[in-house]
């Protein structure tokens, strides 16, 4: 099994292999804030911070004991989850621009605290040995990165995911329906994380050096540019803003030192002229039975003004 | 040694405190986190190293032409990134916003290069004036002064003219505002105007101060201001002066007790502690939701 994927990743192109394995991490990372931005409305400026917990727990994990790593994967999630249900029950009583800036100052405290924390190297950073186990580290991403999507649409069906979205439209309305508001957005903004963890995880032991200055504010907006670009609250729309993003810079990369200058501005301009994002506000259904040429029936229409919601 | 520590403190807070009033007041109107305000910052220090480094001129002009010149840019830049954004949702304002920064910000690597900028020794001459135990130096008058004079003349704006109680009128209500009579549109223009010219006078006095002026100081400076700015409740100008000076002091004494290396995390570790207990900042308004 281990030496057919192996054979199989060897097949591709590397450079090709890494750009794919850039934007199945940016998918695992922007579904992730995805949900906390996009489903429950609460802005974080500081995902980053999960994903470098979810880094360096993973690769201590890996250095220092011998944890196989799809079980490495799921601790390093898990803590970045514990850590934010710890931090969420309190500041997540903010609301709208104190709470972004409050996630933003705790990554920020974050990044310094590892910048001078003795197991991890301080700010020469750490580098990763192997993974502990025989599946090759692309083939892990994509598959995580599908399962993040499945979770993520799951969520974004259910019971749990209607009472993110009744709390993002009108907290007092939701909390009087019934709605216990700080415990399901501090919920969310632990399963949040745990995708962050998870990212983390997987970005550290595919590069195999991790910096606490990686994390920093810049890493946490591109995220979030990927979960606005591609439409908030849309889950294919993440998927193609995560794509798109993560991709870019390689696209870019002819125009040289101009790159960065024409992706600020290419940010700005998509803002200006689909404000809701590439996807958002677009009818997935309809515009997939347009596509097969059938007339939307109502029932599907209703469906997915639902799923949109 | 107390004294010297808290002079040094006034004089990085009130900087601070000239960057985080332009936060405050845009957001106060328009409600919106204006992430290039930093970047505003940072080209008026480099407007201000050229005019002092090439033209030769005079520190009060470098400040001066910086300003105006800053004015031009926030008013540019909220024409064409903020205003066709104006009706649609904040995050896409957020990310337009982000944008302008990360373009301003590789604008200024591409013209200036990577390394950080210093200016000239005869700039500002800076001499020692001993005061009891304490050293003030001239620059540090220079920047307390200017500091105090721009918040006095804002202050004056803001309260006694015609086109401050416009701004004042718009941020408390921006429909009724508009069904007034105030026009609205010119009232945005002009708040951008005032808070770019306050960040650069804070970037060239911050260059000054240390003696450094870079593409990226823009990033940390700016996201400090904007902590102070919610420190001291955003959307209030004399909160912002007070969160900007707290900020200050308290990282000076934080380097001073020993704790240089977690410098950037001071600032934001208030932050968060004032938050949990005081959830709308030190003079902010209680926010009464209804339904």
């Amino acid at each position: 099994m281990g030496n057919f994927l192996q054979s199989l990743v060897g097949g591709i192109d590397p450079y090709l292999m890494q750009i794919l394995v850039n934007i199945g991490i940016g998918i695992i990372l922007a579904q992730g804030l995805n949900v906390i931005v996009g489903f429950a409305g609460q802005l974080s400026l500081g995902h980053a911070a999960f994903v470098s917990i979810g880094a360096f727990t993973s690769a201590l994990l890996t250095i220092r004991t011998g944890l196989p790593f799809s079980l490495n994967v799921v601790a390093s999630g898990a803590f970045a989850a514990l850590v934010a249900v710890l931090i969420g029950f309190p500041i997540l009583r903010l609301t709208g621009d104190y709470l972004a800036i409050c996630t933003l100052g705790f990554a920020e405290i974050v990044k310094v605290f590892l910048l001078n924390f003795e197991p991890t190297n301080k700010a020469l950073g750490l580098t990763i040995p192997g993974a502990h186990t025989d599946i090759p580290m692309p083939i892990y991403v994509l598959g995580l990165a599908i399962l993040s999507i499945l979770l993520v649409s799951s969520v974004n069906s259910s019971r749990f995911g209607r009472a993110l979205k009744a709390i993002r439209e009108d907290e007092i309305a939701a909390e009087s329906m019934g709605i216990y508001a700080t415990g399901y957005k501090v919920q969310a903004f632990a399963l949040g994380s745990f995708l962050a963890g998870v990212g983390g995880a997987l970005y550290a032991h595919f590069l195999g050096y991790i910096n606490p200055s990686d994390f920093g504010f810049m890493k946490s907006v591109d995220i979030l540019c990927m979960v606005v670009l591609g439409g908030l609250g849309s889950v294919p729309g993440t998927v193609i803003g995560a794509a798109v993003l993560a991709s870019a810079p390689e696209f870019l990369r002819f125009m040289a030192q101009y790159r960065m200058l024409v992706y600020g501005a290419l940010l700005v301009f998509l803002m200006v002229f689909r404000p809701n994002g590439l996807l958002g506000g677009v009818n997935m259904v309809a515009v997939l039975l347009k596509v097969l040429g059938k007339k939307p029936s109502g029932a599907a229409l209703k469906k997915n003004r639902e799923g949109r919601g | 040694m107390f004294w010297q520590q808290l002079l040094n403190g006034v004089a990085l807070g009130s900087t601070y405190a000239l960057i985080a009033l332009g936060y405050t007041m845009v957001y106060g109107i328009i409600t919106l986190i204006n992430f290039a305000h930093g970047e505003i910052f940072m080209a008026g220090a480099f407007t201000g190293l050229c005019l002092v480094s090439y033209f030769k001129t005079n520190i009060f002009v470098a400040i001066l032409a910086a300003m105006v010149v800053c004015m031009i840019l926030g008013v540019v830049m909220e024409f064409i990134a903020y205003r066709p954004l104006r009706r649609s949702s904040r995050l896409s304002a957020l990310i337009s916003a982000i944008g302008v920064s990360i373009f301003l910000s590789s604008l200024a690597l591409m013209i200036f290069g990577a390394d950080a900028k210093g200016f000239p020794d005869t700039s500002f001459p800076v001499r020692l004036i001993r005061v009891g135990s304490a050293e003030i130096s001239t620059l540090q008058l220079l920047i307390i002064g200017i500091s105090a004079l721009l918040m006095l003349a804002l202050q004056f704006i803001v309260q006694k003219t015609k086109i401050g109680k416009a701004m004042r009128a718009t941020s408390e209500d921006y429909n009724t505002a508009a069904l007034m009579g105030i026009n609205v549109n010119r009232i945005i223009s002009f708040t951008f105007a005032i808070g770019s010219a306050l960040a650069a006078a804070g970037g060239v006095l911050v260059g000054v101060l240390f003696n450094a002026v870079s593409f990226n100081m823009g990033l940390m400076a700016g996201l400090k201001a904007f902590a102070a700015a919610v420190l001291g409740g955003i959307g209030s100008i004399p909160g912002a002066m007070l969160g900007g000076l707290l900020l200050g002091i308290s990282e000076v004494f934080g380097v001073a007790i020993g704790y240089s290396s977690y410098r950037d995390a001071i600032a934001f570790a208030i932050l968060v502690l004032v938050l949990l207990i005081r959830p709308t900042g030190l003079l902010g308004k209680k926010i009464v939701k209804k339904v």
